[in-house]
């Protein structure tokens, strides 16, 4: 089924004057992980809210299961067909078990079911044997576990979760990826989720929306997004730190050659000769060797001064100085094995068709 | 003037510790009366609480501020103006309750509603937003969402009321004026409108020292109770291990 779960047009929120979502139109297809991403404070949570139907949107038009959502009438019955996980767990004074039970008992289910119900939803996020605790004792962790079983207990066909597991230590955050995968598959659930991590967003959704400042400016797949970002904002925002403003030269049937700073870069693009353009390519789409004669079907191929090396995590950031300045990803072993450091004399290359090619305003 | 205290204090204690009939006819309908008021006003007040603070409307924050205002309210004041209500011309007297027990408990409810209205709004207002966020996506309706707020919110609501009781027990002026001071017929508690406050003010005025200072010990000991009792809950002491069970 490709119907959608969700479409908005227009969708605008103001909060006093001002804009926290403005001119925001996309569409969540039935079934599929829809990851939001954008920097903090750029409206994810504002979003997810309006779309769960607990805010009431300014302005726009909002369309959930099918059903015209700002009809106040069809509110209260959409809203049950959904859940959200906040980033902070609520946690309400009760035991473990009452928690969880909560939606299922505005829904007036009978005990037994609830009782089932809650008692396969512990198992699910494994929180087994926990039920009687008073809420209050449990860590981070388990909270936002019990928190995500209340969530999905109710069966929701639409899953909103707001950053779920920034607050959490790697393992508990692994833990709630894995569950939200499995409710994905399992039960066909609708599921859109914030955050500001982009190996989350890579990780778990099937396509992404990058929120900037309340607006919405690119909807793809994660492909599209890390590799063809639509604006240096969203290339800076998705980790492609090579961009360099440059003018085409001549472009033979897509194939063309952009001057930046006085260095010849081979790129693939539509674009016709004079035309100011913007190249953005990812770090790990550049190749680092020590010797020129290294074969290489790259087009371009340079070659440098090893200018700065940032460490992250097993990877190192290796900038290079070409005339203008190359960041190349590599991992810390082979940073090691190829004796890299700074000072040192290095080749670059990276293909043509790795460059993603945008024209300036 | 120091022996005199000090002889006051021993036969003071002496009444207590014999239950003189009076000091015990005394107690007891105080907090007949007193229990009551802040039970009755407690039912009311609650729900009102919550309705202000979950419905908006024109004029809301007016409503607050007087509410508000209200705690201040004189008791002399409140008694004036019932007193002028119930009496016979007045038109609440077809009530008849003018120097009754009942006419006390109205007086009571009277200073006490706006505390507990007040102070439920403010309890509610204090929960996380993030909660009541929770609470409208699990899919409740505003009734339920209210509820789970006034659960959310049962400490400081408890708290509420208890502050309650501690103004309703502890005036004198509305008592005196709607009560009248009466005392009650041997083994008829109601019949009398003679509360702790009241008999405090009447025998210290008559110079009956000894019987003043044993009701005012008691007061004293009713007060401490609340308050220790308001702490407790404030802490949630009282209730951790039941709810951890």
């Amino acid at each position: 089924m490709s119907t959608s779960a969700i479409e908005t047009h227009a969708l605008l929120k103001k909060y006093d004057e001002r804009d926290v979502i403005r001119d925001v139109s996309f569409s969540i297809r039935s079934g599929e992980i829809f990851g939001i991403i954008g920097p903090s404070g750029s409206g994810k949570s504002t979003l997810l809210r309006l779309l769960d139907l607990i805010e009431q949107p300014t302005g726009g038009r909002l369309t959930i299961l099918g059903t015209d959502a700002l009809v106040p009438d069809a509110k209260f019955l959409l809203r049950r067909r959904m859940a959200l996980l906040s980033q902070k767990p609520v946690i309400f004074s009760r035991s473990v078990f009452d928690n969880i039970a909560i939606g299922m008992e505005y829904r007036k289910k009978v005990k037994s079911e609830i009782s089932r119900a809650v008692t396969e939803a512990l198992d699910a996020v494994g929180l087994a044997g926990y039920g009687k605790r008073s809420a209050r004792t449990l860590s981070g962790g388990e909270a936002q576990r019990m928190a995500l079983a209340r969530a999905v207990v109710i069966d929701p066909e639409i899953l909103f979760l707001d950053e779920p597991t920034t607050n959490l230590d790697p393992i508990s955050a692994e833990r709630i990826d894995d569950i939200i995968i499995r409710l994905n598959r399992e039960k066909e659930m609708t599921v859109v989720i914030s955050t500001h991590d982009m190996i989350q967003g890579q990780h778990l959704a099937d396509r992404i929306g990058v929120i900037m400042d309340g607006a919405l400016p690119q909807v793809g797949t994660t492909k599209e997004i890390f590799h063809q970002p639509t604006t240096t904002n969203i290339a800076r925002f998705v980790g492609v730190k090579n961009m360099y403003s440059g003018v085409i030269t001549e472009n033979h049937g897509g194939e063309a050659i952009v001057d930046v700073a006085g260095i010849h870069i081979a790129a693939v693009t539509p674009f016709h000769p004079q035309t100011k353009v913007t190249l953005l390519f990812r770090p790990e789409d550049v190749t680092l060797h020590m010797e020129q004669s290294v074969k290489t079907s790259a087009r371009n191929v340079f070659s440098g001064i090893i200018k700065k090396m940032i460490p992250s995590g097993p990877f190192v950031d290796v900038i290079v100085d070409c005339g203008i300045d190359l960041t190349a990803l590599v991992t810390i072993q082979s940073s090691e094995d190829l004796g890299l450091a700074r000072g040192v004399k290095c080749w670059v290359s990276f293909k043509a068709t790795a460059i993603h090619v945008i024209e300036e305003q | 003037m120091v022996y005199e205290i000090i002889d006051g204090f021993v036969q003071a204690i002496q009444l207590i510790v014999s239950l003189n009939p009076e000091v015990v006819t005394i107690t007891v309908l105080t907090l007949i009366v007193s229990l009551t008021s802040t039970f009755l006003s407690a039912i009311i007040s609650v729900p009102a609480g919550a309705y202000i603070y979950a419905h908006d409307f024109f004029g809301k924050r007016l409503v607050i501020n007087i509410i508000q205002t209200l705690y201040a309210l004189p008791t002399v004041l409140a008694g004036l103006l019932l007193f002028l209500f119930l009496s016979h011309q007045g038109p609440l007297g077809f009530l008849d309750f003018l120097f009754t027990p009942q006419g006390m408990i109205l007086a009571q409810m009277i200073l006490v509603t706006p505390l507990i209205i007040g102070l439920t709004i403010s309890a509610l207002s204090g929960i996380d937003k993030d909660m009541r966020h929770s609470i409208i996506s699990l899919g409740a309706t505003k009734f339920q969402a209210i509820v789970t707020l006034i659960q959310e919110a049962r400490f400081a609501i408890l708290a509420a009321v208890i502050l309650g009781f501690g103004r309703a027990i502890s005036e004198v002026g509305a008592a005196m004026i709607i009560g009248g001071n009466i005392r009650a017929f041997p083994g008829d508690i109601l019949s009398g409108t003679r509360v702790l406050t009241t008999a405090i003010s009447l025998e210290t005025s008559q110079g009956d020292f000894p019987l003043a200072i044993a009701l005012g010990l008691i007061l004293l000991g009713v007060a401490i109770v609340v308050n220790v009792g308001l702490n407790m809950i404030q802490s949630g002491s009282l209730w951790k291990n039941s709810w951890n069970s």
